[in-house]
């Protein structure tokens, strides 16, 4: 398995079939809802995920990612809804006749049985040849580069040896979706990175649909070709990764996802490219590009959000009389390959400035009390009507 | 969905029927109905037997009680013959309600005794390494493994006149003549301390291993004596383990049969000798199952506690 | 502080001393060659001599060993569908009725157990002639009941502590609850069911109480004839016996612990 971080670009540049409007949905989650007693864990969740995506639901706990792939898997049954794979309602069939297989956070590898025969196990349950077994297994186990520890017990593993068991076991039955809960979670960081490459490119070479629950986003921006973001059991947002990130629909997903600095005003006027909003905070107007804008009329109150790496920082006043305002900086954080600032503008709000060091230069910095002028394109920021 | 068919007459409800049994799950049914079933019969109807005969009348006939029902040939019709005889007894006389309040007095005072004796070893486990942990826990189970009824027999040889305890107090001149023991109360409380000590440690240790040492430390930290610490943080987080222990300890000891009866003097009385004695010596049936009838209601109470207690941990 | 730990390491001691000092003088006194028991008379092994030529002793081990390992069996059997049924078969009717039986015999005083079993007996036989007379069946019956209660709890923790994910791993690679159970939960408790087994075979080799009410003429169990020989006062032949039975019980305890070792292994690996 090719362990560098090159994607084949021949395969970035396959259409993608989700944003295709002809193309048919694998699997299809309609209404579904899922009540422990009084709680409800996922509420009334519509979702289409397309064949060979590599789809993450990304959430903090509780909010309703872990039963929603417990759903696909069919160890919960919805309370209400339905879920389609390719086409088959999966209501009424149990989790050991799925076409579905599920990577678990924990691993979940069976402590009694050798690495082979935990890999082997569903081959058997299917009745395959024991000739065939020690074929695929062997081959499989190849393919995770742990054909020399086959004999070996789970206990007798590292993590990262662990997990790539589980990855074994659960692809061995060629499922037509893979569940992985958390599949990066237990490993340290360094070797997290590596294996976010490989399980891309696994998922290229196989052909298979992966949904992915993660909690972690840089996780989910990497693996991802489309990102589900939720809270409290309904579906914020539904997007690729980018936009997630540049065009977050809601104060939610903008603050869930990096850091944001929000400003809150009121829309003062709207043409035909722009719009234009005070806000209390900002010494002159904020205008944005009206394709960062969408939903929004004159009066209404709304929230502009700027990423902090999208904001200029300087001592000398900037140009223009918009996207400008200016402050004193109250903290400052070297981070080696950037920079943070802390400004307080004068209405008192704080806001987050990062600032890459491309240079060397140790000379003169930015620091504590300095006066300082922040400015943004009017393309960077966007408009939250939520 | 048969939940929901619309209940029209017999018919439908034949149909709500085959439906059900259809929807039933065979293997699961099994697997529940098996144990259930057999402790139904064999735990659960046996106490209705022993209600039903504490009515009836002793008799010397085989078995020895009179039938609850007295069916008249004659006129073709039965009669219920109960009485509350037995229970009227055991209330007058003095004897049933002095072996009722001993044994529980014996059976309270030997619970503090363990939990006094227990309460140290407990904490010196839970405060041990790992591998010391293990070792010592072994060492408090290990007795538990071996016959009780040998263990206090055991005591019988330590605690006689001229045993091994009495030659020692004499060896150490703290006693120049034997100390009468064996057949007192005394054993009695050694017993039943000695026998059931593993019971209240075991709890004990999973309390107070749970317990997180740093709050002692921030106890002690805050200004706290080590006795404060122990008054004011130690013991009350160790209450669950503290309770469970003692009822452990507390109902059977109540009902104890062989600690009194090998132990214990002949004036020791204790509710679980009376019981047996009405049976195999009176041979009362009716009387011994109005006393076990008695004793269980006592002791219903506490094991409803532990049974709640239990489902609390089980809960998520 | 050193004051403390002296005291709670001299408190320790002492419970430690108490736990064993019987055991130990039991194991003493049985060499001693005086038939006075606390009188030293030397090592001698004449009692285990005698042990081996009573008769009477050694029927009533066979038959209390016999009870004990059919009642032992059974009792795993009933008592792990119990537990599992408990801890893994969600909720059902009667779910708080059958968790109730399952943990009150385990602080049942005996002689409630023994008085109400015998008395259902008699009255099962009066009624439909079945169990015909007591003895060997009526005492496997009984101790299976109360065992039946310790395997269900300790298969019960056993189960409560296993990841639950890995027997949903076993569904989702294809296998039905049935082969489920035989292929990933049965190897998984095993630990605990082999404990349960070995604590029910120590329970009903035990038991004086419960087979005193339910057993019949002629079936003296090994603790009805110790219990009938000690009555009356301590006997030689009766303390090798409790050393022989110790030295079994010493053999088994290291072969549990040997057991949870290799358990704990799995446990790590989790």
């Amino acid at each position: 398995m090719p362990t560098s971080p090159q994607i084949d670009p021949s395969k970035l540049n396959s259409p993608a079939s989700w944003r295709d409007p002809e193309a048919k949905p694998f699997v299809q989650i309609e209404q579904i809802s899922k009540k422990f007693g009084a709680f409800t864990a996922v509420d009334s969740v519509s979702l289409d995920i397309y064949k060979n995506e590599l789809f993450c639901l990304l959430g903090g706990s509780g909010s309703g990612k872990s039963t929603l792939l417990r759903m696909l898997a069919g160890f919960d049954k919805p309370t209400s809804g339905r879920i389609l794979i390719d086409g088959v309602d999966m209501s009424n069939i149990e989790p050991w006749k799925r076409p579905v297989n599920m990577m678990f956070q924990s691993y979940a590898l069976f402590p009694h049985l050798s690495v082979e025969a935990n890999v082997a196990f569903g081959l058997r349950r299917e009745g395959v040849r024991s000739q065939e077994v020690k074929q695929r297994v062997a081959e499989m186990l190849d393919m995770v580069q742990l054909g020399h520890l086959a004999k070996r017990k789970p206990f007798m593993l590292s993590g990262g040896q662990r997990q790539r068991v589980a990855l074994a076991r659960a692809l061995i039955k060629r499922p037509k979706l893979l569940l992985l809960d958390e599949p990066l979670g237990a490993l340290d960081k360094k070797l997290r990175e590596e294996t976010q490459f490989e399980l891309i490119n696994l998922q290229d070479e196989l052909g298979i649909t992966f949904i992915v629950v993660t909690h972690d986003q840089e996780e989910a921006m990497t693996l991802a070709t489309r990102i589900g973001v939720m809270n409290q059991g309904q579906i914020a947002q539904i997007a690729e990764p980018h936009q997630v990130y540049e065009c977050p629909n809601s104060r939610f997903v903008a603050e869930f996802i990096g850091n944001v600095n929000m400003f809150e005003g009121t829309v003062m006027s709207e043409d035909s490219d722009s719009v234009t909003v005070h806000s209390p905070d900002m010494d002159n107007l904020i205008k944005i590009d009206k394709e960062h804008a969408t939903g929004c009329a004159p009066t209404q109150s709304v929230c502009v959000a700027i990423r902090p790496e999208k904001m200029r920082i300087s001592r000398d006043p900037m140009d223009g009389n918009t996207n400008t305002t200016s402050g004193i900086v109250t903290d400052y954080a070297y981070m080696g390959s950037q920079s943070i600032y802390k400004v307080r503008l004068h209405s008192g709000k704080e806001v987050r400035v990062t600032l890459p060091n491309a240079i060397r230069d140790m000379g003169d910095r930015l620091t504590w009390d300095d006066s300082v002028y922040l400015s943004w394109d009017s393309e960077s920021g966007v408009v939250l009507t939520s | 969905m048969n939940n929901i068919t619309p209940y029209v007459g017999k018919g439908a409800m034949a149909v709500r029927l085959v439906h059900r049994i259809k929807a039933m799950n065979w293997g699961r049914m099994a697997v529940i109905l098996t144990p259930t079933l057999w402790l139904a019969v064999f735990f659960f109807i046996p106490f209705l037997v022993v209600f039903k005969i504490s009515l009836a009348e002793s008799a010397i006939a085989v078995p020895p009680y009179s039938p609850l029902f007295e069916w008249n040939p004659e006129e073709a019709y039965a009669t219920l013959k109960i009485t509350f005889g037995n229970y009227l007894f055991l209330f007058e006389s003095r004897f049933y309600l002095d072996a009722y309040l001993s044994s529980i007095r014996i059976a309270a005072i030997s619970t503090f005794i363990t939990l006094v004796i227990a309460f140290p070893i407990a904490y010196l486990i839970a405060k041990s390494s790992r591998t010391r942990r293990t070792l010592l826990l072994s060492l408090v189970i290990l007795p538990f493994w071996t016959s009780f009824l040998l263990r206090v027999y055991a005591w019988m040889g330590l605690l006689k006149k001229n045993g091994v305890v009495n030659e020692f107090l004499m060896g150490l001149g703290i006693t120049d003549h034997p100390l009468i023991m064996l057949q007192t109360d005394f054993a009695v409380y050694v017993g039943i301390v000695y026998t059931y000590l593993p019971f209240m440690i075991l709890p004990l240790y999973t309390t107070l291993e749970k317990m997180d040492l740093a709050l002692l430390e921030a106890a002690k930290d805050l200004g706290a004596k080590p006795y404060q610490a122990f008054f004011l943080v130690t013991l009350p987080l160790a209450i669950p383990g503290i309770v469970a222990g003692c009822l452990l300890v507390f109902i059977p000891a109540v009902g104890e049969f062989v600690i009194p009866a090998l132990l214990g003097g002949s004036d020791t009385l204790m509710i679980g000798r009376v019981l047996w004695d009405e049976f195999f010596l009176n041979r009362d049936w009716p009387m011994a199952s109005a006393v076990a009838t008695v004793m269980l209601i006592v002791l219903v109470g506490p094991i409803m506690f532990i049974r709640s207690r239990n489902k609390q941990e089980d809960a998520p | 502080m050193k004051r403390g730990s002296l005291f709670l390491n001299g408190s320790a001691l002492f419970g430690f001393v108490f736990l064993y000092a019987p055991i130990i003088s039991l194991i003493i006194y049985s060499f001693n060659e005086s038939k006075l028991v606390t009188v030293w008379g030397g090592w001698s092994i004449k009692w285990y001599a005698a042990l081996f030529q009573n008769e009477q002793i050694i029927n009533a081990t066979l038959l209390s060993f016999k009870i004990a390992a059919i009642s032992a069996t059974l009792a795993v059997v009933l008592g792990t569908m119990a537990g599992f049924v408990l801890s893994r078969m969600g909720r059902f009717r009667g779910k708080t009725i059958l968790s109730g039986w399952v943990t009150a015999p385990l602080i049942m005083p005996d002689v409630i157990t023994g008085l109400s079993l015998l008395l259902l007996f008699v009255a099962l036989e009066s009624m439909f002639g079945w169990p015909a007379g007591r003895g060997t069946g009526t005492i496997i019956i009984a101790h299976t009941t109360f065992c039946l209660a310790y395997v269900a709890v300790v298969v019960q923790s056993r189960l409560a502590s296993l990841d639950e994910t890995l027997e949903e791993a076993a569904m989702d690679l294809g296998a039905k609850p049935s082969s489920l159970f035989f292929l990933i939960t049965l190897p998984l408790i095993a630990p605990a069911i082999v404990s349960g087994w070995l604590l029910s075979f120590t329970l009903s080799l035990d038991d004086l109480v419960i087979a005193s009410f339910v057993s019949g003429p002629g079936n003296s169990t090994l603790p009805m004839v110790i219990f009938s020989k000690v009555r009356l006062g301590v006997s030689p032949e009766v303390n090798a016996l409790a050393t022989l039975m110790i030295l079994v019980v010493a053999i088994a305890v290291i072969a549990a612990i040997f057991i949870m070792h290799r358990q704990n292994r799995y446990k790590i690996s989790q």
